[in-house]
């Protein structure tokens, strides 16, 4: 070998990395780079010009720097004028350091481009070469749109030279990848399919990663190499073809190749000619028998490079899945790999066993190894391979073992490693779900779960366990006895007092009958875990209760007295004190039909998809579920996830199938205490609370007038009550409203999103006289980061057309700030919906046919004409959307009444959608003129 | 594909690093000092393939020199495992002493990992093709 430092050598390079070498410490060497960096920099800026030695020397100096972590930002334009050297020495430089530090974003790829230009056409093989290095280095969109053209000629042309062939066959692919469609194979397809004949090795293992890519997306156009791939293989595993040249490693036929060529078939079904197909059976014999073989060499790089190519074969003989007796050989070699002594094996062969397992044909080979597999999960010391096998056991599963595989699952679950413990528990969950004969046995596993590894049961998890109990009534009642049991333990998990909560406030009753678990025992036993819980649990835990008061009208007055202890009627968490209340008041007031309609068992839930499933699957990507797919009654759609059942034992959050008994939460209290919503009984407002909407004498000036995107503003609430009303760099303002009747009632929250006081801050409302308002004054002073809220509550005397305006002065560090806004209160928003039949709306739509009754509008389309949209408009107008009314189904019809103080106004609509011109027609008809036109008006903004 | 080769030192030094994939600058040392500690704290019996990230890393100990290879899962484990030790037999034979000699000859190894890997492919595995526009290149040197 030559000495290598000398001839073209670098002293210079070489003494500076001696010295980064000898320094001691961290900062030595940083300031010894910084040293370097501003000599190279001054080099670089001074008068005199460089000549090429020197400019390599800097750039490889940088190039070093770059390499020990360090930016480099200069020297680019340097490394540039190295490409256009004649020497070979400083061209290479050029390009190593555009492949590393420039990237395609670079501006500089413009005179880079004209460089290669150069080179390429130089037909010097070594600048060839270079030139494509650099393009497959970077990659461009601007270098596939000068190169792609170009490099398919030189990639088949006859007399380029095989390594700038193996060159272009990669620089191609690099530009395939980066821009498919710059790179046009087309008439080039039939000669690239034929490098895989190329006598040179070389050139084909380059070739062949070219064509696998693109049969891989476009199969059929490149179908024509599976045969050539078959017929290479196969010359080089009977090893009877003499142009292996050097290509033997450690006595394995051109190991690399035969991997790539497996590869490229796995992107093909079986080959349909039978001739091609028995020569390639015959190989994939062939490799197998060799693994039997003795070895013929005792290192350790012989049998890796073997097994490389076994595995590969492997790997081709599951994607086929048609050759029994070809998967049960595999499996069998499979088997041995398990206890082999080399780690990488056993890695391996897990892996690929779980593939394996998952073909009909080898599933029952598979399961022979059960025991082996189990004993990696215990004793394989390398935590990666007891994923793999942790993998394994769930993809060997069936019917057949689960009982085992979950039970070893499980005792593994209490020492595994944190870092697979989420997965382990979602893969028990389903098996336990899947292979459950009997349903208590599936019980008793998720409850063992939850016992051994409850921080990492997922809410999927426990939701599942519920939905099952509660459709299938034979596992109810030993789940209530299970359930109990598991909550004896002195510490037992948060996620069991879930399940238990929710089991025993619906099947509690099921156990009643012995005295060790009556009533007031489960009560008693769930109370006591209660304080120890978070939020949503407490919430759950309430809502058993107050099952158990509808269960055993026994425990009533102890519940009773819990619910009124201070601790949870003025809990200062709204949701458990406003379960607290209602429940106190429901199990008080209501008579015991109302409370066994209201808190009548949950109805089965509708058979889905296991969550859990879907969990799992979001977590390890498409496959790694595949064992499911082949189940046929599993089959279905994935993707579907399952909504969680609300952990909500009334229902109250989800549209439940509590009947009509029973409100929803929000509307429930402001029935039952209909004065002070939620919102304003903990908004700790003063007492002397309600002023008229006179102006306050806060303010001397006078307020603004409104800003001129208010309308617009008006406009966006037409349809909503709740969002952002406003927002400044100073200040946001939220709005949330309810109507009922002709009344309402406006949150409005004021953000300071500064962080300094405002002072003397006071709002105004002032109405137009169809309107009366009460608005209840704040404190003048808003700490910065803070938010203040404020009611307004509205009367609507007659039908109006201007929207009451909100006036807002604060002082900001000193200057005074003077804001109008338009409240967006609307006719709209006292609407009643009604509810009629076609006939009815037809009838009444004609009595209101006098000219001045209806308004009329045809206009463009602003939005999407989207059905599911436009209805949520139209709901969101407090009309009711008349189904199957129009004869065409296209349009849509909406009736309501306004509520006034001073009267009620019917009010009809249609609403005429043509999506090819995208206009539409919207007619209003309504006892009123002025409300027909002004709802008119509002409406035709909205869509 | 392969995504990046890097040589490391037993410090956790960087030696060499090619990307095959584009990885911003400023992110290669976090993702580089995150691939060595996985590699260097596992020991002998554990085995020379970690899943990191959606990919696989390769690595391969040679006394003080580490090889890691990250490949994306259509690559074959074992010849990648393969392909590094035809790397360092290559440089072995090119050079004396591999593990100081690298340092001083930077070029050398990057025109080296040229030859055998191109774009994320294996290009090359012949000892001597790979070794052939080196030593033309030296020839050339010595000829000055």
């Amino acid at each position: 070998m030559p000495a290598v430092s000398k001839g073209d050598g670098m002293r210079g390079l070489a003494v500076f990395i001696s010295d980064i070498r000898n320094c001691k410490s961290k900062e030595a060497e940083i300031k010894r780079i910084n040293k370097e960096l501003a000599n190279i920099r001054s080099k670089f800026k001074g008068d005199k010009a460089l000549d090429g030695y020197s400019k390599k020397k800097y750039v490889c100096k940088l190039l070093f720097i770059f390499l020990l972590g360090h930016d480099i930002d200069f020297g680019h334009m340097e490394a540039v004028n190295l490409l256009s050297s004649n020497k070979y020495t400083e061209k290479q430089i050029g390009y190593l350091f555009i492949s590393v530090l420039v990237n395609s974003n670079s501006e500089l790829i413009r005179l880079i481009n004209n460089a290669i230009k150069n080179d390429l056409s130089s037909r010097n093989p070594t600048f060839m070469c270079l030139a494509l290095h650099c393009i497959a280095n970077v990659g461009s969109r601007e270098m596939a749109e000068a190169f792609a053209g170009e490099i398919p000629r030189i990639l088949v042309a006859g007399d380029t030279m095989d390594s700038v062939k193996q060159s272009a066959a990669l620089c191609l692919l690099r530009l395939y990848k980066a821009s498919p469609d710059l790179v046009l194979m087309g008439e080039w397809t039939s000669r690239v399919v034929h490098l895989l004949n190329d006598q040179h090795m070389g050139v084909v293992t380059a070739a062949i990663s070219l064509i696998t890519c693109l049969s891989s997306k476009n199969p059929d156009e490149f179908k024509t190499c599976v045969s050539l791939a078959v017929s290479r293989l196969s010359r080089i595993v009977s090893s009877a073809s003499t142009d292996l040249q050097d290509y033997t490693y450690y006595f394995v036929p051109a190991p690399w190749l035969s991997c790539k060529l497996l590869r490229l078939l796995q992107c093909y079904p079986p080959p349909e000619d039978g001739a091609v197909k028995g020569r390639l059976v015959e190989c994939l014999e062939t490799i197998l028998n060799k693994a039997q073989e003795p070895p013929k060499s005792k290192k350790v790089q012989h049998s890796n490079a073997k097994n490389a190519i076994l595995f590969e074969a492997i790997s081709l003989i599951i994607h086929y899945d048609s050759e029994p007796n070809l998967l049960v050989r595999a499996c069998n070699q499979l088997g041995q790999f398990l206890q082999h002594r080399e780690t990488n094996l056993r890695y391996l062969a897990l892996e690929s066993m779980c593939t394996l397992a998952s073909s009909e044909f080898s599933h029952e080979a598979v399961k022979t190894h059960i025991e082996t597999v189990i004993n990696a999960l215990k004793t394989e010391r390398d935590v990666s391979v007891r994923q793999r096998a942790a993998d394994l056991l769930y993809a060997m599963c069936d019917r057949s073992n689960a009982k085992q595989i979950v039970a070893e699952m499980l005792s593994y679950l209490e020492t595994a490693d944190y870092s697979i413990r989420e997965e382990m528990v979602l893969k028990v969950a389903i098996l336990a779900e899947k292979y459950a004969v009997d349903y208590s046995w599936y019980v008793d596993t998720i409850l063992n779960l939850i016992r051994i590894a409850g921080d990492y049961v997922s809410e999927e998890v426990w939701y599942r366990v519920i939905q099952i109990v509660i459709n299938r009534d034979d596992v109810q009642g030993y789940a209530a006895k299970t359930v109990f049991e598991a909550l004896q333990a002195p510490a037992c998990h948060e996620n069991m007092v879930k399940v238990g909560g929710y089991i025993l406030g619906e099947f509690g009753n099921l156990i009643a009958g012995d005295p060790r678990s009556s009533p007031l025992v489960q009560f008693n036993l769930l109370h006591s875990k209660f304080h120890l819980c978070s939020v949503p649990t407490r919430a759950l835990l309430l809502s058993a209760y107050i099952k158990f008061i509808n269960l055993f009208p026994e425990t009533k007055a102890t519940i009773q007295e819990v619910l009124r202890s201070d601790s949870q009627i003025r809990n200062s968490d709204v949701e458990l004190q406003q379960r607290a209340v209602e429940y106190l008041k429901l199990s008080s007031i209501a008579s015991t039909d109302v409370l066994a309609t209201v808190l009548e068992e949950m109805p089965p839930f509708p058979e889905r998809e296991s969550s859990i499933l879907a969990k799992l699957k979001k977590k390890k990507g498409p496959g790694a579920v595949s064992v499911e797919l082949e189940d046929g009654k599993e089959r279905g759609d994935y993707n579907g996830s399952t909504p969680s059942p609300s952990a909500d034992l009334l229902g109250l959050r989800s549209a439940a199938p509590v009947s009509g008994a029973a409100p929803s939460a929000g509307s429930l209290l402001v029935d039952v205490f209909s004065e002070a919503g939620p919102a304003a009984a903990s908004a700790g407002v003063n007492d002397d609370g309600f002023l008229s909407s006179a102006p306050t004498s806060a303010a001397s000036e006078d307020p603004a007038p409104p800003l001129p995107e208010s309308d617009e503003l008006l406009n966006k609430f037409v349809c909503k009550n709740n969002g952002v009303l406003f927002e400044n760099q100073l200040l946001q303002i939220g709005i949330k409203s309810e109507y009922r009747q002709n009344l309402g009632r406006m949150y409005l929250f004021y953000g300071n999103k500064t962080s300094v006081q405002f002072v003397s801050f006071s709002t105004t409302v002032s109405c137009p006289g169809e309107l009366q308002s009460h608005i209840l004054q704040l404190e003048p002073l808003v700490e910065g980061g803070a938010q203040v809220q404020q009611v307004i509550n509205i009367e609507c005397l007659t039908d109006f057309v201007d929207a009451p305006l909100l006036n807002i002065k604060f002082r900001y560090g000193g200057a005074l700030q003077n804001i109008s806004l338009k409240l967006p209160v609307t006719i709209n928003k006292f609407f009643q919906p009604t509810e009629m039949a076609a006939a009815d709306f037809f009838q009444r739509w004609k009595q209101l046919s006098q000219p001045q009754q209806e308004a009329q509008k045809i206009f463009k389309a602003s939005h999407g004409m989207d059905t599911e949209v436009l209805k949520a408009k139209l709901l969101g107008l407090g009309t009711a959307l008349l189904e199957n009314v129009d004869p065409n189904p296209e349009n849509y019809v909406c009736a309501g009444v306004i509520q006034t103080k001073a009267q009620q106004v019917g009010c009809l609509l249609r609403l005429e959608p043509n999506a090819q011109a995208q206009m539409y027609r919207l007619t209003l008809r309504s006892s009123k003129d002025t409300v027909s036109q002004r709802v008119c008006d509002l409406l035709a903004e909205q869509f | 594909m392969i995504k990046f080769l890097l040589m490391v030192n037993k410090q956790g030094q960087t030696r060499l690093s090619k990307y095959y994939e584009q990885v911003d600058i400023e992110k290669r040392p976090s993702l580089e000092t995150d691939v060595v500690k996985r590699c260097l704290s596992r020991k002998k019996e554990e085995c020379s393939f970690v899943e990191y990230k959606d990919f696989k890393l390769v690595y391969r100990q040679y006394a003080a020199l580490f090889i890691v290879v990250g490949i994306s899962d259509t690559e074959n484990e074992l010849s990648i495992y393969e392909l590094v030790h035809n790397f360092v037999e290559v440089l072995d034979k090119y050079f004396s002493r591999v593990v100081t000699q690298i340092m001083f000859n930077l070029d050398k190894v990057h025109i080296i990992i040229d030859e055998i890997i191109q774009n994320g492919h294996i290009v090359e595995t012949n000892k001597n093709r790979i070794l052939a526009p080196l030593l033309a290149l030296d020839k050339m040197a010595e000829a000055h």
